[in-house]
């Protein structure tokens, strides 16, 4: 399996998910934002960082390159994207995924190690993987993590199953809407979440609990098509 | 205005401009005068620290870059090279913290990437006034969102620091960055201009007004009235430029093409053009119309002292050049072919192919005098008293008072605000171990890097006061099992044409030299800030010691957090606790001059002994000794490890302290560690009692204290802005 | 023809927690200011276009994000 992590000018955490991917037990190579085409990827980190120094609004700039639009083809056609924390806001921006991520609600960047609840709950479209609830001990790291999208939407994001991960209770460092960490698209099979499960798979340096979240995406790559 | 009177504007003395004169066989012009006034400035020229600076040890079998280039770097193993370097950026800091200390952070990471090394980790020692000060709290939160923004935004993690709030430094904030990077030695660059017709080209962003400082009075001989566009701005720094710098210089220095690279920081073209052509033995002829600018109207005397971040100046071979450009342009970065390397020995400064300046480089870079110092020694404590503890305190509020004490309280509101991950290479984040850890794959092993001073130790003692704080970054070290490979320093000092401030700094960089000697640390870079004084006088000298060290295998590295109920405590050392220059005396308001002799031979051997015990992964934590003295180590171990413990001091008490100086005192040389009773007793460790409960219990004759774990906790995170 | 000059302000919608213009707001009192209230923070934009027609799909597509931004063009 090949994973493509994507890189823009002033990305900083595509190395580390480069890493993550390899130690997941499978082959990893980066994509450069100018990149048109992912031949021979089977899925898609959009990685952590200041793409384009978050000017204007995070992700706003990375969303239009060639590799986003890559990005959107192979989503459409089903294949696994993850977006962490910078690569998250991409997603948003670029329409991927509800919602947006606004300024911390401190109004300071906070890294910090948490614990991530994962909700189990399978998406409708992808009944390929259990159901398996979990706390992952991950560190976040980020000063626009708070998650907005509008209470109809977030009612209807609960009520599909596409909230993939929250802020354990008491732990929600940016003031996030219900606590949510992370979601999902109606499909399935693009992810995006504010915390690093990059920076949770050496046992050196940290926990090994974000292994868990590369597997997951992986799980859906080699999944059976769709009908 | 004529030039005679403006040069005193600029800084420079009346026989300081005799002399430029002099050496140019003429006046200098306005270009000329102004490049003269900033190299020959104290922060670019070291007028008054040079020669003491000659005094610090540098050699060492592992030194792979010594002085005098932009970093300095040691041999890590396997064809690699650790870099690092500390810089101040005080000055600026203090008119705007947010952007001065960014800045900082910039500059030194340029100067780690100037030699070929990619950052891999900051470090930040900062100082301000008592945070009873709206000032000092504004100056504080500026620096740190400061230091976050760059360092946060280029992915570089911050992993360790210090900071200290004290009433000298009110008026003078310190704000020091420290820097490391990894390099392949093949890979290594060095500053040298070489090659007559080699092409000088300039990478990064464009040049505008940022931090034209003195030079400013030239400016306002041609300004009207109302001119307000072309006031010197401060320096406002872009990581996402540097970000895209930093892989640009990797990559051409990758791949072989250049011949040189130096940063731009202080004076910027001005130094970066003289600095690389007096090293080189060459000259240099650089066109000012070819600089990109970011505002069309400058003048060649600001083009030259534009103080502009995020540039680099690079030599490369005409053939080479196309490639040169074809990188900058790939990652976005500016580039510009602005001059030439001759053999002319002087550095000629052209508009349009007219020279608008022109003097030897030796005179321009090497020629400045240097001053030797006029030291006395002054009499008594200098500094002022104030108490805001009162002396009938008990033993716990003194204790509560310590640890809330914000010089010794967690910096946690600091510190996560930094990226401390990115890289993956952090294996001992900030608070958890007594220095940083980072592993190095690419050696199979690891590094530890501690950043330390203490201001006020030093102004009690200057030579004793710097020996203990070179002794401190050692023990921190050890703590974790590290040998200490070299040192990096920031001499931060008053006027040194005071004879007060003069002593303080001839004593001190004597300390240096005597405490690198003996434990065998050769010093591989630093930075001297000085003209720190308020209207209340001098800022505490503040030598800040960043000292590097390596350790075969980061997996048996401990904390400094108890780990588990039973375990044993001990403590470890020459630890001869005393109350002089310690916290307690200053919240008391009892400061006065005056510092035992730490014995720097005993120290080194109990180092020796905690670093074996580390690799043999013998124990379970280990904390070196400091602010607030052995109680406060215990209780931060004890927060650490959610754990309280109960000790009896008697067997320290039994080397002839009293019951306040075993619990309170300071001093190098102590270590407090736990673990299995039989091996910390093998390790020659003198057992204090165990770890266990919910308090804190501390037996020390009639001082004797209990305090719940939750209680001190509580005091110990108080510090938040 | 030349280009046209152009402001765009951005700000965030209402409704939307709004953390630095509630930090303005409370501390204005302290700096002797009374009765200021409902600060948004936000962002300006200017431009000189040569095709004004199009300013709108720019502000849509990214100078603001619609989902939580207002914007609004002047021509000046």
């Amino acid at each position: 399996m090949m994973w493509g992590v994507l890189q823009f000018p002033g990305s900083c955490d595509e190395l580390d998910a480069l890493q993550a991917c390899q130690r997941s037990g499978a082959e990893a190579r980066l994509v450069w934002h100018e990149e048109r085409y992912l031949d021979g990827i089977d899925a898609i980190v959009v990685p952590g960082g200041f793409s384009y120094g978050d000017y204007l609004r995070a992700g706003a700039i990375a969303r239009f390159s060639p590799a986003m639009e890559a990005v959107g083809e192979f989503a459409a056609s089903g294949g696994p994207v993850l977006g962490i924390c910078n690569g998250f806001q991409v997603l948003c921006e670029a329409g991927l995924l509800p919602g947006a991520l606004l300024l911390n609600e401190s109004m300071r960047f906070t890294c910090r190690q948490l614990d991530l609840e994962v909700d189990g709950t399978q998406s409708r479209d992808i009944g390929h993987f259990e159901s398996r609830r979990a706390t992952l001990s991950i560190p976040a790291k980020h000063g626009e993590g708070r998650y907005y999208a509008p209470d109809e939407v977030l009612d209807a994001l609960e009520a599909n199953g596409q909230v993939a991960y929250r802020y354990a209770p008491g732990q929600n460092p940016n003031g996030s809407a219900r606590d949510i960490a992370g979601v999902r698209n109606e499909a399935g099979n693009v992810v995006g979440l504010m915390p690093h499960p990059e920076h949770a798979v050496d046992p050196l340096t940290g926990s090994t609990d974000g292994l868990r979240v590369f597997e997951d995406i992986a799980a859906i790559a080699s999944a059976p098509a769709n009908a | 205005m004529a030039v005679e009177s403006r040069h005193r504007d600029l800084g420079l003395t009346d026989s300081e401009f005799d002399l430029i004169v002099e050496k140019l066989g003429r006046q200098p012009n306005e270009v000329e005068l102004a490049m003269f006034s900033l190299l020959w400035s104290e922060h670019c020229a070291y007028k008054h620290s040079r020669k003491l600076l000659r005094r610090l040890p540098t050699a060492g079998e592992r030194v792979v870059m010594g002085p005098g280039e932009n970093a300095g770097a040691v041999d890590i193993g396997n064809g690699h090279a650790i870099a690092f370097k500390v810089e101040s950026h005080n000055h600026p800091s203090a008119v705007e913290p947010f952007q001065g200390a960014a800045t900082g952070v910039g500059g030194i990471l340029r100067d780690v990437f100037a030699i070929g090394a990619r950052p891999i980790a900051i470090l930040d020692s900062l100082r301000f006034g008592e945070l009873d000060s709206l000032r000092s709290r504004h100056l504080l939160d500026g620096a740190v969102r400061g230091i976050g923004h760059y360092g946060n935004s280029i992915g570089v993690p911050n992993v360790g620091g210090e900071i200290y709030f004290e009433a000298p430094y009110e008026h003078n904030c310190l704000v020091n960055a420290m820097c490391l990077g990894i390099a392949k030695q093949a890979e290594m660059v060095r500053a040298a201009a070489a090659g007559i017709g080699n092409v000088v080209v300039l990478m990064g962003a464009s040049t505008g007004r940022d931090g034209i400082g003195g030079a400013s009075v030239l400016a306002s001989a041609e300004l009207g009235e109302g001119d307000e566009a072309k006031r010197p701005t401060v320096q406002i720094g872009d990581p996402f430029e540097e970000s895209k710098v930093l892989e640009c210089c990797l990559e051409l220095l990758e791949k072989g093409l250049l011949v040189s690279l130096q940063d731009l920081g202080a004076a910027g073209l001005t130094s970066s053009a003289g600095e690389m052509a007096s090293a080189g033995g060459v000259g240099i002829d650089l066109d000012v119309t070819l600089v990109p600018l970011r505002e069309a109207d400058m003048e060649p005397f600001e083009i030259m002292v534009s103080e502009s971040q995020e540039r680099m100046l690079a030599v490369v071979e005409p053939d080479k050049v196309a490639a040169v450009l074809a990188v900058c342009e790939k990652w976005q970065t500016g580039s510009a072919e602005i001059g030439v390397v001759t053999d002319s020995g002087q550095i000629r400064i052209l508009r349009n192919g007219n020279v608008v300046g022109e003097m030897p480089v030796e005179a321009l870079v090497d020629g400045c005098p240097l001053y030797d110092l006029e030291p006395a020694e002054p009499q008594g404590w200098m500094y002022g008293n104030r108490a805001t503890l009162a002396a009938e305190a008990s033993s716990e509020e003194t204790l509560l008072a310590l640890l809330s004490s914000p010089s010794i309280a967690s910096k946690r509101w600091a510190f996560e605000q930094y990226d401390s991950v990115v890289g993956s290479r952090t294996v001992c984040r900030p608070e958890a171990a007594d220095a940083a850890v980072l592993q190095i794959p690419e050696a199979g092993n690891a590094i530890a890097v501690s950043i330390d001073g203490n201001g006020r130790r030093v102004a009690c003692d200057p030579h004793n006061g710097t020996i203990e704080a070179v002794l401190e970054c050692a023990q921190n070290l050890a703590c974790v099992g590290a040998e200490p490979l070299g040192l990096t320093n920031c001499l931060n000092f008053g006027n040194p044409e005071k004879p007060g401030p003069a002593w303080q700094l001839d004593q001190a960089v004597s300390g240096l030299a005597a405490a690198c000697e003996q434990l065998g640390v050769p010093v591989v870079g630093g930075n001297v800030s000085l003209y720190n004084e308020g209207p209340e006088g001098p800022i505490y000298p503040t030598p800040v010691i960043g000292m590097v060290g390596e350790l075969p295998d980061p997996a048996k590295v401990c904390g400094s957090a108890f780990l588990r109920e039973g375990d044993a405590i001990a403590l470890l050392g020459p630890f001869e606790p005393n109350l002089a220059g310690s916290e307690l005396v200053k919240l008391r308001g009892e400061l006065d001059v005056g510092l035992p002799r730490s014995d720097v031979t005993a120290v080194t051997a109990a180092c020796a002994t905690v670093r074996e015990a580390i690799r043999g992964a013998k124990l379970a934590s280990a904390h070196d000794i400091s602010d607030g003295g052995l109680a406060c180590a215990l209780v931060e171990s004890a927060i650490a490890g959610g754990v309280g413990c109960s000790i009896d001091l008697q067997p320290l008490r039994e080397r002839g302290c009293s019951p306040e100086e075993a619990l309170f005192g300071e001093a190098a040389g102590g270590f407090l560690l736990s673990g299995d009773l039989a091996t910390l007793e093998e390790l020659g460790a003198t057992p204090l009692g165990k770890v266990g409960g919910a308090t804190i219990e501390i037996a020390a004759g009639d001082r004797s204290l209990t305090v719940s774990l939750v209680v001190a906790e509580s005091a110990w995170r108080s510090l938040t802005v | 023809m030349g280009a046209v000059k152009a402001r765009v302000l951005i700000r965030p919608k209402e409704g939307i927690l709004d953390p630095q213009g509630k930090a303005v707001e409370r501390a204005l009192p302290a700096l002797g200011f009374e009765g200021i209230e409902h600060v948004r923070v936000g962002r300006m934009v200017e431009l000189e276009a040569e095709d004004p027609e199009r300013l709108g799909e720019l502000c849509e597509k990214l100078l603001a994000n619609p989902l939580i931004e207002d914007y609004e063009i002047e021509q000046i």
